[in-house]
């Protein structure tokens, strides 16, 4: 069985409209969202200088991303005098060649691995599994997902879409065929489950050889790395096995210890809400018989770079994960992060994936731009200021210019057309001539009901007004601006 | 001061009266308010669809009816917010210097009705008249890209007769989104159908804002379902004044 992949799927809008008929994902959902958005906005209130600490976020990164190649050098010069040993990957498979290398090397057929998004991205555990070594996931939420052979729908808590039930029995069935089964008397009382996930984790921790993990920072000039958990399965595999794997973006540096004191305030209140983190672990490189003796820290490209060429995109590389957008997104809230076909769904997946994956190239990828009604809530809560309306925008002339040259659809025609009637106020003018004769002609039935395609994607679900009798336009004409009419333009109509 | 109406696109084919509300409320506050008749659309349709290109000579008609103008106002945040957030990035892609300098100096002087009334004019009562239980949807726009804040409110507490309830989760986006709304109709539908339902929770008759898409897409919603509320321009109640007056 191989795990779960995001290839292949639908482009959002056909995506999406499966995951709104799913009622219980719907209901899990907008608990969990609700509930944390309204954590997330408590604790952030208490902040008086939260302006200006996600003013000091964005800053920080967009020196480091300004900068990058120094601050790399200067990371891998850090890794290297403290013990580690720095890998460099171009791209996904680059990064799952150098694990798997390094798992080979210590004959080993498993690891344990720390929450990571990056692993994800690179599908590193399908990589693994394809060398013949089990990965395993250790955050529950990922351990959830894991076991019930699903996908990640959100980037902190990837099993939002479950509820408790679904995780016992997802537990009851799954954990023995990977290891210690679930007590047959499990209940799915939260601390029952969690217990189970702990006996079921332990004998990995206390076996495994290798572990691997993400990073939230990599401080360049001491070389140190930090992870931000919530349950102390993290600090277990950075700790127990000897060989420790770091799978860390570019853009995840920060300059010094100084700077980290600005995202170890900004990430926890705007992730889970919380005022400070759990677990917060830092390593730098080998400590002499203390933890990991064997430390290998992988820099990762994947798209990065690109990203970074973009004026408009660099922005989204100040990302620190932390979800706040997802919990605000009326759309995400409706349709999940399954519909967004890939490990970074929400608003920040509608302008990263595009952007790391390329865009043109394939339908699925083109419509995440188009995933958003563009209300403004995500930029709103950013902690790095990320204005994802802007890049979204952008994005969208990106897919457009993209796909000039082909075959114009629809669409293109449709906005073709609209730029030479709206370019010409003569040429709107005689479009409302027409839309005055089917105002007459509709005015009696008040509102149009549903209509044949294409107008039932308005119609199917919403009345469309009739058109006016006169526009603006003409009463302004007929009237001289009102002055020649007592009734002063009230076109007789009530209501949208 | 010469001021003119931005009666947007949208407004000038589908939607008259909240035009000619615009014109019958400003003159009532004494401001002599023209229509040049040049213009059309603000062009966000385009942009937002990630047709900058075709933008451009949108662009410029807006600056080419306006341009003499010392003030224009318009019955709708979304497409102020376009011309004061998109104009400047459509004028810089096309190239054309002059463009862009036309746009800079007039966008900071194009205004939603409520920022006009309030911040240019000073008035909060305007003397209006509108006996109704009103809700409030604060559009995206106005709220998070313009910033109007409690205009739109203080300006209906001050209506006569009017009695203003709260929405609830006002702030969540009704789903309407542009092409968004026929793009993923599905997703815009889910959204408007919550917005829908906070609206008659609210207990209100009319439900009011300041742009019409919003209120096309919640009050389609609400006729299909036959709610008996109805959507309203925020210009039409203010505008509204007691029979005879």
């Amino acid at each position: 069985m191989s795990p779960a992949t995001f290839l292949g799927m639908p482009p959002f809008p056909v995506a999406a409209r499966e995951a709104l008929a799913n009622s219980q994902q719907r209901g899990n959902l907008r608990n969990a969202t609700h509930t944390i958005r309204a954590k997330r906005a408590g604790v952030v209130g208490e902040v008086e200088d939260w302006e200006q600490l996600r003013r000091a976020g964005a800053a920080i990164k967009d020196d480091v991303l300004g900068n990058l190649d120094g601050y790399l050098e200067q990371l891998e010069s850090s890794l290297t005098l403290a013990g580690a040993t720095v890998h460099w990957a171009r791209d996904a498979s680059e990064a799952n060649r150098i694990v798997i290398d390094i798992a080979r090397r210590h004959h080993v057929d498993e690891v344990v691995k720390v929450k990571s998004m990056v692993t994800g991205e690179i599908e590193l555990n399908a990589a693994l599994e394809a060398a013949g070594i089990s990965a395993w996931e250790t955050d529950l939420a990922e351990l959830i997902v894991q076991l019930g052979d699903d996908l990640p729908s959100h980037i902190l808590v990837p099993a939002i879409h479950r509820n408790r039930s679904e995780v016992r029995e997802i537990f009851l069935r799954e954990m023995g065929k990977v290891g210690k089964p679930a007590e047959v008397d499990l209940t799915d009382d939260p601390a029952d489950l969690a217990g189970a996930a702990r006996r079921h984790l332990r004998e990995k921790f206390l076996r495994a050889k290798v572990a691997v993990s993400g990073a939230n920072f990599a401080v360049a000039d001491t070389g140190t790395l930090v992870v931000v958990e919530s349950e102390g399965n993290g600090r277990m595999c950075l700790t127990l096995p000897e060989v420790l794997v770091s799978i860390v973006g570019i853009e995840k540096i920060v300059p010094t210890w100084t700077d980290l004191e600005v995202f170890l305030q900004l990430l926890p209140r705007s992730s889970t809400g919380e005022r400070m983190n759990p677990y917060t672990s830092t390593w730098t490189g080998v400590t002499p018989g203390d933890g990991p003796q064997e430390v290998h820290v992988v820099l990762l490209d994947n798209g990065r770079t690109s990203v970074l060429a973009d004026e408009v995109g660099r922005q989204a590389l100040r990302c620190i994960r932390c979800s706040a957008c997802l919990n605000v997104c009326p759309v995400y809230e409706r349709t999940g992060g399954r519909a967004y076909g890939s490990v970074y769904p929400g608003p920040i997946g509608a302008i990263l994936t595009p952007m790391l994956r390329g865009i043109g190239t394939d339908a699925a990828t083109d419509s995440l731009p188009y995933a958003s009604s563009l209300c403004g809530a995500c930029f709103e809560v950013c902690p790095v200021l990320i204005d994802i309306p802007e890049v979204l925008v952008h994005l969208r002339e990106k897919v457009v210019d993209a796909h000039r040259g082909r075959m114009p659809g629809t669409v293109a025609m449709a906005m073709t057309g609209a730029s030479w009637l709206l370019t010409n106020a003569r040429r709107l003018a005689a479009l409302q001539a027409v839309t005055g004769v089917s105002g007459r002609v509709l005015g009696r039935r008040g509102r149009i009901g549903p209509m044949p395609a294409p107008l039932n994607r308005w119609t199917d679900a919403r009345d469309a007004p009739t058109p006016p009798r006169e526009s603006f336009r003409g009463w302004w004409a007929r009237t001289d601006g009102g002055r020649g009419d007592r009734g002063a333009g009230r076109d007789g109509r009530e209501g949208r | 001061m010469k001021v003119a109406v931005f009666v947007t696109c949208l407004n000038d084919t589908m939607f008259p009266g909240t035009g000619t509300a615009v014109v019958r409320l400003l003159r009532r506050l004494g401001v002599d308010v023209e229509f040049p008749t040049g213009q059309t659309c603000c062009g966000q349709m385009h942009v937002n669809t990630g047709y900058v290109a075709e933008a451009v000579p949108i662009v410029r008609t807006f600056v080419d009816a306006f341009a003499g103008y010392d003030a224009v106002v318009a019955p709708s945040g979304s497409c102020v917010a376009s011309v004061r957030h998109q104009h400047q990035l459509v004028a810089h892609r096309s190239g054309d210097t002059r463009l862009a300098r036309e746009v800079a100096t007039l966008s900071p002087r194009v205004y939603e009705l409520s920022e006009f009334l309030v911040d240019v004019l000073g008035v909060v009562d305007v003397g209006a008249y509108f006996p109704h239980r009103v809700t409030l949807h604060p559009t995206c726009h106005s709220r998070r890209l313009l910033g109007v804040g409690d205009r739109p409110e203080r300006l209906l507490h001050a209506v006569r007769g009017l009695t203003l309830v709260d929405l609830p989760e006002a702030e969540e986006c009704c789903g309407f989104g542009g092409t968004f709304a026929l793009k993923n109709p599905d997703v815009s539908v889910a959204m408007g159908s919550d917005k829908a339902r906070h609206v008659r929770e609210a207990g209100a008759e009319v439900l009011v804002a300041g742009d019409n898409s919003c209120l096309m897409h919640i009050g389609g919603l609400l006729t299909r379902e036959r709610a008996g509320i109805r959507a309203m321009h925020l210009a039409e109640v203010l505008a509204s004044t007691e029979p005879g007056a």
